[in-house]
């Protein structure tokens, strides 16, 4: 009687456990097959990717890689939160094949930017910028004591306080200054809040700052704000065609959750845009009161500033030169200029989009490298996917619990095109080459 | 021969699975229960409104931005300081499992008392979380103690 119950109650189970083995024992073919080859990448045919360096704790942001092969990294989380130092924030990695060894490590500070121009290596913390000089190999000469060249910028809330840099080749510095703000409401992300009149964060922050490459102990007042309504920029370069700096913003949250009558949740996901700008000095690009809508390609009030999702702006607000989904957070911005990728490569644009979060309850998205085609200096066609699987699984994608995260670009003397991981549990770099 | 080790071994999982659900219909017969968990209920709308947007579905929260739900001091801890959260909002720096997060929470005040003791019921009753029930009365207090 007992087993008989027993054999009754454990025969569907063991049906259904059959069923799960079964399926879970039928090998799927992967939809890339190089993909466990490429560090767990999909790539286009030809591409090949490896991780040269897997575990970089604190996490790796931008990089800058050094004429003679070696590239710089630099590292985001350099001390706890009482402040003790626990590892360095700049790493020269020597690099060989698809191999990598840490050469050096120096710089006290954690931070975010990290650039090479003229014999110098620049990098930032979220407050200030300094320079090392570097030798004839691209070693710091005296990497205890840098020059301080910008000081006391503002990192208020910790809310985009990483500060991307560049400098140009007039000996310009350009700094980010994000907002301190998700979209200058009086109370910040509070449904039904309204914009402050004449958004004070403007005054020195939402912008690009420009600063002298080559002098000491700059402020604000030294500096000059080259353009501004850019609500946060981690991913800038130079175009050299068009000889300009270009930048990808990161786009304001919650246009659902703080004005729901507008949009739904599924419009909150997509929208606005994150958008890639091409600057001039004095250009506006209108954060926060208005943002671009990529579906209806038009700059929309915001609803902090009486929008309604509808009402467009024609004004003083520059367009952006393209626009993908939003929240994706753009981190990495790169112009192909190298010759070992294929022709339609040149000259266009990589996009590191680090993954979202801001598109609950709807799937995260990004955690991939984009490719934006150019033509003559002017984004042409549509971007596709470049680079993928830096998550894991389709489910972390959309559960934004992602492995790995892309968030730096940058391109090697030998065309070799270099992908941070700046996830501070791991932290990592990858290398993508072409094989004709 | 290992194929028929891993049926049974998910036959069992299934098996302890299975009593594991029979436990637990058991007490929600009872009406203490069942009001628990229709507060537990409504909580989820409310959660799923409201704060999954940057808390997440899986309560694990955002990155360097947003902090988890899941076995924290603020969810678990004293009622009171955790409706003042919901209701005065939270804009200071905090440490959770060496983490920090920058973003601000929003006063969310705007939500009845009934909704906040249900969401915050559901916060304790979810995401590996076990705490006691919020009760209405709590909030109340808490909201004639806001500053």
């Amino acid at each position: 009687m007992k087993s008989k119950k027993l054999l009754t109650l454990l025969l569907p189970i063991v049906a259904v456990a059959g069923f799960i083995v079964f399926n879970a024992l039928k090998i799927d073919p992967p939809k890339h097959k190089n993909a466990a080859d490429n560090a767990g990448l999909t790539l286009p045919a030809g591409f090949k990717a490896s991780l040269i360096i897997s575990s970089v704790p604190g996490g790796v942001r931008e990089m800058a890689p050094t004429p003679n092969g070696d590239l710089y990294l630099k590292v985001m989380n350099t001390a706890n939160r009482a402040g003790v130092i626990l590892r360095k924030g700049i790493i020269l990695l020597h690099v060989d094949g698809d191999k990598a060894t840490i050469k050096t490590s120096f710089g006290k500070f954690m931070g975010s930017g990290v650039y090479l121009k003229n014999g110098y290596l620049y990098a930032s913390n979220d407050t200030d910028v300094y320079r090392f000089k570097l030798n004839s190999n691209y070693e710091p000469v005296d990497p205890d004591h840098p020059e301080k060249l910008v000081v006391g910028l503002i990192a208020r809330n910790g809310e985009h306080q990483p500060k991307a840099i560049l400098v140009d080749d007039n000996n310009n510095l350009y700094v980010n200054i994000g907002a301190f703000s998700n979209s200058c409401q009086v109370e910040d992300r509070k449904l039904h809040s309204m914009g402050k009149p004449g958004c004070p964060v403007l005054d020195s922050a939402a912008g690009i700052w420009m600063f002298k490459a080559d002098k000491v102990g700059q402020h604000y007042k030294d500096g000059i704000r080259y353009a501004t309504g850019l609500r946060n920029v981690v991913g800038m370069d130079w175009n050299k065609q068009d000889n300009q700096l270009f930048v990808m913003q990161h786009g304001r949250d919650g246009l659902y959750s703080m004005f729901p009558e507008y949009y739904d949740a599924k419009q909150s996901a997509e929208l606005p845009a994150e958008c890639l700008y091409a600057l001039k000095k004095g250009d506006n690009a209108g954060w926060p009161y208005i943002y671009y809508d990529q579906i209806q390609h038009k700059k929309i009030l915001a609803p902090e500033y009486g929008g309604d999702g509808k009402k467009s702006v024609d004004d003083k607000y520059i367009d952006p030169v393209a626009a993908y989904p939003g929240h994706m957070a753009p981190d990495g911005l790169l112009f192909y200029t190298g010759s070992q990728f294929p022709e339609k490569y040149k000259n266009g644009a990589f996009i590191a989009f680090h993954g979202s979060w801001n598109r609950a309850p709807e799937p995260q998205a990004g955690f991939f490298v984009v490719f934006q085609p150019f033509k003559n200096g002017k984004p042409d066609g549509k971007w596709e996917v470049f680079a993928n699987g830096f998550a894991g699984t389709q489910a972390q994608t959309e559960s934004g619990r992602a492995d790995r995260r892309p968030c730096g670009l940058a391109m090697g003397p030998d065309g070799s095109l270099y992908v941070s991981d700046d996830t501070a549990n791991k932290g990592g770099v990858y290398k993508i080459t072409y094989q004709k | 021969m290992k194929l028929y080790k891993i049926a049974a071994i998910c036959a069992l999982t299934l098996l302890s699975s299975t009593s594991i659900f029979a436990q637990a219909k058991k007490p929600a017969t009872s009406p203490a229960t069942g009001t628990l968990s229709a507060s537990i209920a409504r909580g989820k709308l409310v959660y799923s409104k409201i704060c999954v947007t940057c808390h997440m579905a899986d309560g694990l929260g955002a990155g360097a931005m947003n902090p988890p739900l899941a076995k924290t001091v603020y969810v678990l801890g004293a009622k009171p300081k955790l409706a003042a959260i919901v209701l005065n909002g939270f804009n200071e720096s905090i440490e959770i499992d060496g983490n920090t997060f920058s973003n601000v929470m929003p006063s969310q005040d705007f939500l009845k008392d009934q909704e906040i003791a249900d969401v915050l019921t559901y916060v304790r009753h979810s995401f590996g979380n076990k705490a006691s029930a919020v009760t209405v009365a709590e909030v109340k207090k808490a909201r004639a103690a806001k500053k």
